[in-house]
């Protein structure tokens, strides 16, 4: 059956055998580098389109209908756009600072994506405390916001960053607690571990109460935490202009946008994996029958599926 | 209330208001010197306190200028009109910010255009032109060759 | 003289001094706020004018009694048919000119569906302000069919320049009364979406109560005007108090809300718009036959004197001051906006409150900058 477990098994059998062990593991380095950057340029090109066509169906509009069959292509021409736009640095700015802050963000953000798993077997990095490593490195993108408002040398930019990060560690709290209650039940802080206690039913369905009210409050406090509206203070468009991001253009802005998105990505995943049982699919305790029918979706299908689906709820 | 009985209150508030017949609505005038006295009686006029000042201008005579403030009294909604004559060569009149305080821009705005100075405006700056800006637009005597279209 | 750069130096060591404006989204034009800042909480507010000042008064003096109505589109232009009414009600009242009566109720109408639309622009400008976007389109859905009647009848969409002295330009087109009743049947189907999606939504509620709170006693004393005196219980629609054309036969409730704060405000103008609802349905059927313009000289001469004339425009109350020397062009005009007094009320609302309040305070004053600067 297709799988991605197998399709990792056969390239790392393949390398280790074409290369010696080090050359295969820089080899394999590199590779999940790239898938993970593609990823990430396509994550962003989609979800930039689904807000925008979910938002027109609100707002009764049409949204972007002029790129590309149905509008499909008007973020990937909105990518070529902020490419070829001057990246301009202010000149009061810190020039270091204000360089490197959109990377910090764009970084932390993609190391977050370490421990997730995709799909049955199809993990970057099995670590054994991934919980705490996805809530640790998530708390570093404050830093890179708080170095973005700080260098820009504007007093919006600067009010913006102190909102975001007083905001993110306040709901930090929030959102260790609602995990705990997960790390609780499972006994483990494997992320691996956790979907695999799943196997017959997901926490959500499972564990009643204590789930459902530690999943509300892991979804308000995400959407806090990833400055989505209506806790978009930190960008508070009619007050603050555009916050943190205010003297950014071209593509250092789109870092931060890019960065923003791959974070709703990310704190989507990790809800899922929590509560949903990531890629594990629907089992209903002991429906030998029913669970076995459910196995046959591949388990990346599941796995997105549950993602997306948190996201639409996140955003609308 | 009907103007002849309004006329007969604000003769015995203000004595010294000279009336004037003309007008909708019960116009009188006031020395300059006597004018900020005056507003703070009608301000605290128990029978119909005049709390509303809906109104503050000045009209530039060519040869003097006229302030003119409309009053209405939220209690009994009526409307009078205050006149006060300024000199054209020291244009000085006491401000009453501190009595209605929306003349604090309705008086900067006048002062702005026409140049009348408030004594005792606790901000007395232009509002709408920039701080260099000689002259003051709407006196008759203004003239800006480049940015004024006469027809 | 106080400037800017001296103003800004007299602060105290660790304030903040932004600059709001003149580009930003928030204040809806060209309006410059410096606000002092400690820490998020607003120490002084200090607006700086004349962005857009065209000195209108100064250019009505060289304009004829007829030419300077059009000149006022430009000053609130979302109501721009209100501020034509009240020049040409102060033209009409000095020469005495009786209007038909036809013309009073083309008026009225008129009058009612600039409101409507004004408010409809100021809801959903107000939620964009907060931080939601959707409204701002669900509002235009509405005020889009109010422009489109506009433009059968009087040519233009946003400043109908349709008032002249001694009636309107025009008869009213012949689908108007058709394309209004469906208008009113759109209008009720769709306004419960309005409190659906921003009146009672928590977070919206929370930004508003409590927040810009304006006494009924600062409200006269900085005389605030309109719906956002309204809201603190000040008694001031000038269409009760002084009524003009033909409000007195009408019935409609003048709205007060107690509050004082922006959800008070808030509040007056959506159920405000249901009042002019009410005065359209009166007057729609009811349109009477006959000339929609009194017969007058081509050249209009006003007799010496001083004339005022106040309407209650969709921001408060618009008052016409006229000083005329006996020609054919005034020799002294004087509009006193509501815009302009309302303004000078933002200071003493937001000072001691947070950066984020001030929008809400702004939105619900419903500043329309030209208005302001004239």
């Amino acid at each position: 059956m297709f799988s991605l477990e197998s399709l990792t098994t056969i390239v790392h059998i393949w390398l280790n055998k074409t290369f010696q062990p080090n050359l295969a593991l820089l080899l394999e380095f590199v590779i999940v580098g790239v898938l993970a950057i593609t990823l990430f340029a396509v994550l962003g090109l989609v979800l930039v389109l689904m807000e925008r066509k979910v938002a027109a169906w609100i707002q009764i509009r049409l949204g972007p209908n002029r790129v590309g069959p149905k509008g499909m292509l008007q973020s990937l021409a909105d990518t070529v756009k902020l490419m070829m736009k001057e990246g301009l640095t202010p000149d009061g700015a810190d020039k270091f600072l204000f360089n490197l802050a959109p990377y910090i963000v764009m970084i932390s953000a993609m190391m977050v994506l370490a421990p997730i798993g995709f799909a049955k077997g199809f993990q970057i990095w099995d670590i054994n405390i991934g919980v705490l490593y996805v809530s640790a490195i998530s708390s570093v993108s404050v830093i890179g916001i708080l170095m973005a408002g700080w260098s820009s040398n504007n007093k919006y930019s600067l009010l913006g960053a102190m909102r975001s990060g007083a905001q993110m560690v306040s709901y930090e709290l929030s959102v260790g607690l609602s995990i705990l209650s997960i790390i609780v039940l499972t006994g483990s802080l494997s992320l691996n571990d956790i979907v695999l206690s799943q196997q017959n039913g997901w926490w959500i369905f499972k564990a009643h109460i204590p789930a459902l009210i530690s999943f509300v409050i892991f979804i308000i406090a995400v959407t806090a935490e990833t400055n989505r509206a209506p806790f978009d203070l930190s960008e508070a468009e009619s007050e603050l202009t555009a916050g943190f991001h205010t003297e950014y253009s071209g593509m250092k802005f789109a870092l931060f946008f890019l960065a923003e998105y791959i974070n709703i990505f990310i704190v989507c995943a990790i809800g899922a994996t929590l509560f949903f049982g990531g890629w594990m699919p629907l089992h209903i305790g002991s429906w030998e029958g029913f669970n076995h029918i459910m196995d046959y979706i591949p388990s990346s299908i599941w796995f997105f599926g549950k993602t997306f689906f948190l996201i639409f709820l996140i955003k609308v | 209330m009907l103007k002849e009985e309004l006329t007969i209150i604000i003769k015995e508030l203000l004595p010294n208001a000279v009336i004037e017949e003309a007008g909708e609505w019960l116009n009188f005038s006031l020395e300059a010197t006597e004018f900020k006295q005056a507003a703070l009686q009608l301000r605290n006029f128990n029978q119909m306190p005049f709390d509303f000042l809906f109104c503050l201008t000045c009209i530039d005579w060519k040869t003097h200028f006229t302030m003119v403030y409309h009053l209405r009294s939220k209690k009994t909604n009526d409307n009078i009109v205050i006149k006060v004559k300024l000199n054209r060569d020291i244009p000085e009149i006491d401000t009453i910010s501190d009595i209605w305080r929306t003349a604090e821009f309705h008086e900067r705005e006048v002062f702005d255009l026409f140049g009348i100075i408030f004594l005792q405006h606790p901000d007395l700056r232009r509002l709408f032109l920039t701080d260099d800006w000689v002259g003051y637009p709407l006196r008759k005597d203004y003239d800006d060759p480049i940015n004024m279209i006469k027809l | 003289m106080k400037t800017m750069v001296e103003e800004i130096g007299k602060t105290v060591e660790g304030d903040l001094i932004i600059n709001v404006g003149p580009q930003h989204p928030a204040t809806h034009g060209v309006l410059h706020l410096v606000i002092t800042l400690n820490g998020e909480t607003i120490k002084n507010v200090e607006p700086h004018l004349g962005y857009i000042h065209r000195s209108i008064e100064k250019m009505c003096e060289s304009l004829s009694y007829r030419q300077f109505i059009y000149s006022t589109s430009r000053m609130d232009y979302l109501s721009a048919h209100i501020n034509n009414h009240a020049c040409s009600m102060v033209v009409e009242k000095a020469l005495q000119i009786e209007v038909p009566a036809r013309a009073q109720v083309i008026r009225v109408l008129m009058d009612e569906l600039t409101r409507i639309a004004s408010h409809e622009l100021w809801w959903g400008a107000m939620a964009m302000d907060l931080g939601a976007f959707t409204p701002f389109f669900h509002a235009f859905r509405e005020r889009e069919t109010i422009n489109d009647i506009m433009e059968e009848t009087c040519g233009a969409r946003l400043t109908m320049n349709y008032n002249v002295p001694g009636g309107v330009m025009a008869d009213l087109h012949p689908n108007f009364v058709t394309r209004v009743k469906n208008f009113l049947k759109l209008y009720k189907l769709k306004i419960h979406e309005y409190d659906e999606l921003v009146t009672g939504n928590i977070i919206f509620q929370n930004r508003m109560k409590g927040v810009g709170f304006l006494s009924a006693e600062d409200a006269i004393s900085y005389g605030v005007t309109g719906p956002a005196a309204r809201g603190s219980g000040v008694s001031c629609d000038v269409r009760k108090h002084f009524p003009y054309e033909i409000y007195e036969q009408l019935q409609f409730d003048e709205i007060l809300e107690t509050a004082g704060d922006s959800f008070a405000r808030y509040m007056v103008r959506l159920r405000e718009m249901n009042e002019s609802i009410k005065i359209i349905e009166q007057l729609i059927d009811m349109i009477p036959e006959g000339d929609f313009q009194a017969k007058t000289k081509a050249v209009l001469k006003l007799p010496k004197g001083e004339f005022f004339q106040s309407v209650e425009t969709a921001r408060g109350e618009l008052g016409v001051y006229i000083v005329s020397e006996g020609g054919t062009t005034p020799y002294r005009i004087k509009f006193r906006s509501p815009g302009f007094s309302n303004l000078s009320a933002l200071n003493h609302m937001a000072t001691g409150e947070k950066l984020g309040d001030l929008i809400a305070s702004m939105g619900t004053l419903d500043l329309v900058i030209p208005d302001i600067d004239r």
